[in-house]
């Protein structure tokens, strides 16, 4: 166990923590400057979430997409890859299961919600397969590329289910109870919150990107490219295909977080003209959460917390929830200027030790 | 099948004609935003700075320029209002920038990172500042005064051409057209331009030349505000003409698909907007359009997305972005 301490650098973990104070501090400031009481406002959120069962069945409701989001995005960092394509792969991962589960919709429930589930994870596969094999094969950058990606993930389904899948107020028909992760039990146990059995789906990821990269000689060769292609091309190792497949598992992540939201939390999709930020704030999750499995589960926690309890905050101190999106904002930038942080830090050291 | 009449040969050259009166001023209006846009974003990835923010600091200027229109107009300003909000939004652009650049240049911060940022920033920002504006409201009121289409005196009035180019047009599609041949001048001309390239291609050689990399590197991102913040103010006065949360839904996002797509060279980045507004506009009008009207519009929505990953690949002529885009420069690093 001492050993195990001795290996963490406790100035890396430090910088998440300070960012999230430095985050939430500036929220006060704001709050303070223009009239709103900071304190009801925070207090409003963290009694929400704790002493309210439906806010906090709702929280963990808006951690599984999240953190799946969060995985996506920790996993393909790992491998030196920014994918900011999730929001596009979650989105067809979300058509997907729901398209299969429509489709099969005779199969029983032991077939048919696994399978609508790997629909959804195979969907964000191949959307994140795709910028993976452009730049392996053709060096194009994936973060110009998963962005386009993105936008032509939004029109395809937005056409596909106006053409294929339509039924009454723009979305797809509700599907089968077979394939569906809602659970009576766990929304009675929250007062009618929509929180579903995808928590399993989501912890079980959580420990399949821990064993992956940490446990397997597949996932040592993906974290050794994003320590140093070159070093890993010289020890024999294939650089263009783990950006492929580190692509494509991320993707299926995301895939994932798509599925959660079409089998669980609505068990339909609408017809969107924008992205539902999932996947945005998933880069969030996994910057503050140090790309670990462990860190994108308590960041994930954070933001959906702050979320949801951003709702109470607005009816109870009157502050617009917008400002949650602020903090989360300011929060990236500090996690993002840890040189900065760094360097403060190092400076007040030295002179406390004088 | 077989079964349709077909036009004949007169009345079909004719309706062609009348497409194009359609299609053509459609396709300046849209593509005016995202010309002032990518060419805002083609000064700060120049410099070596990436900039995925250029889609929140067009939300900042759409924003700015409805909220300063919006003022300008109750204080009797008329016609003027819009002219000056679009010139108060390159200004507010331009500070909301500098948080970009002094957290990606200074703080050394990924720039990828701290653009996605920024976009969550101007997102939450803006609508929050609309709520305290607006008693809770989540968008502000229509403006009034927009910048209409209009006909050019004199120059609409030419047989053929008037009617294609000069007619029911916006005086800020030409102005964003010149700015692109200015912005050509400007880097491609003058001492500054070779400076600001310079900067973005072997940061440490201009060093040694005695260029201040910090300095440029500052100047390019600003002027991404500023040409940001107006492209979001043309979007806004010209088209949509109130400012809600999917106001600039993927309109910076796309200015960026120009910029490369146009190979981050100004007058690329303009033809890439025209090309791009043109998809746009086609996607809206092409329903009114025999033979067009049969194809999917979602063909023209992806068009510029998927346009934009071909080049990529490099089978229409490779583009290649600045050597040193998106890598912090630390003084006598190697």
């Amino acid at each position: 166990m001492s050993n195990l301490l001795k290996k963490v650098n406790w100035m890396t973990l430090l910088i998440p923590v300070i960012s999230v104070i430095l985050g939430l501090l500036c929220g006060a400031v704001i709050m303070l400057v223009i009239g709103y009481n900071p304190v009801l406002a925070y207090q409003s959120i963290v009694e929400s979430i704790f002493l309210q069962p439906y806010y906090g069945g709702e929280t963990i409701r808006a951690m599984i997409p999240l953190v799946l989001a969060g995985l996506a995005v920790a996993f393909s960092f790992r491998t030196g890859l920014f994918n900011i394509g999730v929001e596009g792969q979650l989105m067809v991962g979300w058509l997907a299961s729901v398209a299969c589960a429509i489709s099969l919709g005779h199969l029983p429930k032991i077939l048919l919600l696994p399978l609508s589930i790997v629909a959804g994870g195979a969907a964000g596969a191949l959307w994140g397969f795709i910028p993976g094999f452009l730049k392996a094969r053709f060096k194009v950058h994936e973060v110009i590329s998963t962005i386009m990606m993105n936008y032509i993930a939004l029109y395809t389904t937005a056409y596909l289910i106006k053409n294929f899948l339509y039924t009454e107020g723009e979305r797809t028909p509700t599907i089968p109870s077979a394939a569906s992760l809602a659970s009576p039990f766990l929304a009675n146990l929250t007062q009618g919150s929509r929180l579903h059995w995808g928590i399993i789906v989501a912890i079980i990821a959580v420990f399949a990107m821990w064993f992956l990269l940490w446990k397997t000689t597949k996932g040592y060769e993906l974290r050794s490219v994003g320590f140093s292609p070159d070093a890993s091309n010289y020890a024999g190792m294939s650089v263009a295909r783990n950006i492929m497949l580190s692509l494509t598992i991320s993707g299926i992540f995301a895939g994932l977080a798509g599925a959660m939201e079409g089998l669980g939390t609505y068990q339909y999709m609408t017809i969107s003209s924008a992205f539902t930020g999932i996947g945005f704030n998933g880069i969030a999750v996994a910057l503050l959460g140090l790309n670990t499995p462990i860190g994108v589960l308590l960041a994930g926690a954070l933001f959906s917390g702050l979320q949801n309890g951003g709702l109470t905050m607005q009816a109870n101190a009157g502050v617009p929830v917008e400002l949650v999106n602020i903090i989360i904002a300011l929060i990236i930038f500090f996690v993002g200027s840890s040189y900065a942080i760094k360097w403060a830090l190092s400076r007040f050291s030295r002179k406390g030790k004088k | 099948m077989g079964t349709e009449p077909l036009f004949e040969k007169g009345e079909e050259i004719m309706s062609f004609f009348e497409i194009l009166t359609i299609i053509i001023p459609s396709t300046l209006l849209t593509a005016a935003p995202l010309i002032f846009t990518s060419l805002g974003g083609m000064f700060s990835e120049r410099s070596g700075i990436v900039n995925i923010g250029l889609e929140g600091l067009m939300a900042v200027g759409a924003f700015a320029a409805a909220v300063s229109t919006l003022g300008l107009e109750h204080s009797g300003l008329g016609d003027a209002s819009p002219w000056i909000a679009i010139l108060i939004a390159g200004a507010v652009g331009g500070l909301f920038s500098l948080i970009h650049a002094v957290v990606s240049i200074s703080f050394r911060a990924d720039q990828t990172v701290s653009g996605v940022a920024l976009n969550f920033l101007a997102a939450g920002l803006t609508i929050f500042l609309v709520k305290l504006i607006f008693d809770g409201k989540g968008q502000t009121p229509y403006i009034t005064h927009n910048i209409d289409k209009v006909d050019i005196p004199g120059l609409a009035k030419i047989p053929f051409l008037g009617p294609l180019f000069f007619q029911q047009v916006a005086y800020t599609s030409y102005i964003a057209i010149l700015i692109a041949i200015l912005c050509w001048f400007i880097v491609y001309k003058t001492p500054f331009g070779l400076r600001l390239r310079s900067v973005g291609e072997h940061p440490a050689a201009a060093d040694t030349l005695g260029i201040s990399v910090i300095k440029m590197r500052y100047i390019g991102v600003l002027l991404s505000g500023v040409l940001g913040g107006i492209g979001g103010a043309v979007y806004l006065v010209t088209i949509t003409s109130n400012y809600n949360v999917t106001t600039i839904a993927g309109q910076g996002f796309l200015a960026l698909a120009a910029l490369v797509f146009g190979k981050w060279h100004p007058i690329g980045a303009m033809g890439a907007s025209l090309f791009f507004g043109f998809a746009q506009a086609l996607s809206i009008t092409s329903q009114q359009i025999p033979y067009l009207d049969r194809l999917p519009s979602v063909f023209m929505l992806i068009a510029p997305y998927v346009l934009t990953l071909i080049v990529l690949t490099g089978f229409v002529g490779r583009a290649e972005a600045p050597k040193a885009d998106g890598v912090p420069y630390i003084k006598g690093q190697r």
